[in-house]
């Protein structure tokens, strides 16, 4: 059986030149949770990005192959590459006050690509969107529906958003950071939802996240990011139980603890960075020997 | 809310009005020119002046007239024009609607041109096609519609006499209606050929008018969108399987509508302040082209009929946009 997603050798660069993604290996299974964890401007939200096919015109791919269930995107011509990704996969963005469109009511934003992109009827769409706001829990959606995304609270729009990509089915999910701009007491439902929902619908997710305790929460597997590059990739019980990468250690080193959060709040360790840098500047000097 | 917003300008719009009609009163009156010279014959006695002079009121004190005028004005009487010798409200309403058909032609032309030339610059943001709408529309803007006027006349009427550049409609023709406005009535009389003849006519003045305000458009608008697609609304519709164009239309366009809409509105103002010029170059029979015939005459009621009509067109387009925009944004909409 082939992967779900299957990213291999992805290598992209700024106008500048300048290296975002590092020859990025990584793999999602059908229904496991692949976390992907970094530090901010690691380059996890690019990846994302990559496999959506919405990466900023800035940013330019120049090496490597991304499969979704067995089919190179690369092969695809732009349509078909839209058609497969509207299908097959769907996005759980970062910040749910700015992932819904101001002036469209709740409704239809959940609906249209149930009956506009998969060809389902208008009842169909609304019957399948109400079981799904029931699965969030959302107990009054005749309103929701109704409503104009300013009227409902971050964490209302946050279930909105992920019952809306669990409606049509999708085989693999995107989420990026889901719970990171919502309030702490919410974080944890949310977190808790999609844990449910994802194990109900046998969904394959890669989670992105900057947070080890969302790791081990969630994921099964999980790649280590540093620099557009991915350092380890481990079960994650095997990566917590022994960490093999000293970016991976001190990361871990650097994550406050609930036992004495103080004492354990420390940036991540500088003489692994400097280590790390040297060897990803070696890389890059080597990448460009290569490819002129 | 809505209420409220719409009372608040109401009250507004007064005021306005009245302010430009004491500035209009004032200024047209202490410029130089004497219109009862101009109706007399050379060689008038001055007796004759000062009688003539009493007739129209223009004896009395400036205040005392504004207040005649004012109350005249608040009974739906607007005097009587100095060098027509009519009710100026029958002639200024006799005038308006041609001026109006023309305005609103010259503003749908300019929404289209401007609008699609914005959704194609976005579309292919970062491409040829995007600096090349970026040249032509700036090209477009630093000509004023006067003189787009005169190369149209030139061009169509001069060295490729295509276009009737001259008047509002043929004169042979045999015109049935019974308002003023040709161009609607021509429609719902379902007579096809006079709205085509009434086109030909408008064609030119209204792309005059037109080109600035869809350069403006086509700036202003694509800016807005390309600021729109970079959202996370945005990027969510791509991923849903969105083409460029659907994001676009669906997603993208009425959120940045918004701050162009306004612009449209205050761009409006002028392009009616255009067509006084505008008619004139083209014989156009409309508003414009009287108020010109006017300030020569110095025919001072009819001026300040005129103003005063063009004031409450200015003030009420402002109060449609101003609502438009709050139907448009639901935050408005619900306060
Ligand atoms: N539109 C863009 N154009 C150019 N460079 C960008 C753009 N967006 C991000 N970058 C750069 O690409 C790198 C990776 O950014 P990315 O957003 O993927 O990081 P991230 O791991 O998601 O971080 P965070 O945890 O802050 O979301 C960063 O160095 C960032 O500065
Ligand atoms: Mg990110």
């Amino acid at each position: 059986m082939s992967a779900c997603l299957d990213i291999r050798h992805l290598s992209a660069v700024l106008p500048n030149g300048q290296r975002v993604l590092r020859s990025v290996s990584l793999s999602v299974q059908p229904g496991e949770v692949r976390a992907l964890v970094g530090e901010s401007g690691a380059g996890k939200t690019m990846i994302g990005k990559a496999v959506l096919g919405v990466l900023p015109k800035s940013v330019r791919i120049v090496e490597g192959e991304m499969l979704i269930e067995g089919e190179d995107l690369g092969r695809l011509d732009a349509k078909a590459r839209r058609t497969l990704i509207g299908a097959r996969t769907a996005l759980i963005p970062q910040d749910p006050l700015t992932a819904l469109n101001p002036s469209r009511r709740i409704g239809s934003q959940m609906t249209d690509r149930l009956v506009r992109i998969l060809g389902w009827s208008g009842e169909r769409a609304d019957t399948r969107i109400r079981q799904l706001l029931d699965e969030v829990h959302i107990r009054d959606p005749e309103r929701v529906l109704k409503c104009y995304p300013h009227e409902l609270s971050g964490g209302m729009r946050q279930r909105v958003l992920i019952a809306a990509a669990f409606a049509a089915e999708p085989r693999l999910i995107v989420a990026d950071e889901p719970t990171t701009a919502l309030d702490v007491t919410v974080q944890k439902q949310i977190l808790r939802l999609i844990a449910q929902l994802q194990r109900d619908h046998g969904t394959a997710i890669l989670f992105v996240t900057h947070d080890l305790g969302v790791v081990a929460k969630i994921s099964q597997r999980v790649s280590v990011l540093y620099a557009g590059k991915v350092v380890e990739e481990a079960d994650t019980a095997d990566l917590f139980a022994d960490p093999k990468h000293p970016y991976t250690r001190a990361l871990m080193a650097a994550t406050p603890r609930y036992t004495d959060p103080l004492a354990s709040l420390k940036p991540v360790d500088e003489s692994v960075l400097a280590g790390l840098a040297a060897e990803i500047v070696a890389a890059d000097q080597a990448w460009r020997a290569s490819h002129g | 809310m809505l209420l409220q917003r719409f009372l608040v300008r109401l009250l507004t719009m007064l005021v306005t009005l009245f302010g430009v009609a004491i500035v209009v009163f004032v200024v047209i009156r202490v410029a130089p020119g004497d219109p009862i010279a101009m109706m007399l014959p050379p060689g008038a006695s001055n007796d004759d002046i000062a009688r003539l002079r009493a007739l129209y009121g223009l004896d009395k004190s400036i205040v005392q007239q504004f207040f005649i005028w004012l109350g005249g004005v608040l009974h739906g009487d607007f005097g009587t024009s100095i060098s027509l010798r009519q009710d100026v409200l029958g002639l200024v309403f006799n005038r308006l609607p041609a001026t109006l058909e023309l305005a609103t032609v010259a503003l749908l032309m300019a929404v289209a041109i401007g609008a699609t030339a914005a959704i194609l610059g976005a579309r292919s943001r970062g491409t040829a096609v995007e600096a090349g709408i970026d040249i032509a529309s700036g090209a477009t803007l630093s000509i004023p519609d006067f003189l787009w006027g005169l190369v149209l006349i030139l061009l169509f009427g001069v060295l490729i006499p295509v276009f009737d550049i001259s008047g509002r409609v043929s004169p042979q023709l045999d015109l049935p209606f019974v308002t003023q406005f040709y161009l609607v009535e021509s429609i719902l009389r379902l007579r096809f050929d006079l709205t085509w003849d009434l086109l030909k006519h408008m064609l030119m003045p209204a792309v005059a008018l037109a080109l600035p305000l869809a350069a403006i458009i086509a700036q202003l608008l694509k800016q807005s969108l390309k600021e729109v697609l970079d959202l996370d609304y945005v990027v969510l519709a791509r991923v849903k399987g969105f083409s460029e164009t659907q994001v676009i239309l669906r997603e993208a366009l009425k959120n940045a509508a918004l701050p162009t809409l306004t612009l449209v509105g205050v761009q409006f103002t002028f392009l009616i302040g255009g067509t006084v010029i505008v008619e004139r170059l083209f014989s156009y029979e409309g508003l414009g082209n009287m108020a010109i015939d006017a300030v020569i005459n110095r025919d001072l009621p009819l001026i300040q009929g005129i103003v005063l009509v063009f004031a409450l067109l200015f003030v009420l387009i402002n109060l449609t946009v101003d609502m438009t925009y709050a139907l448009l944004n639901p935050r408005l909409r619900h306060g």
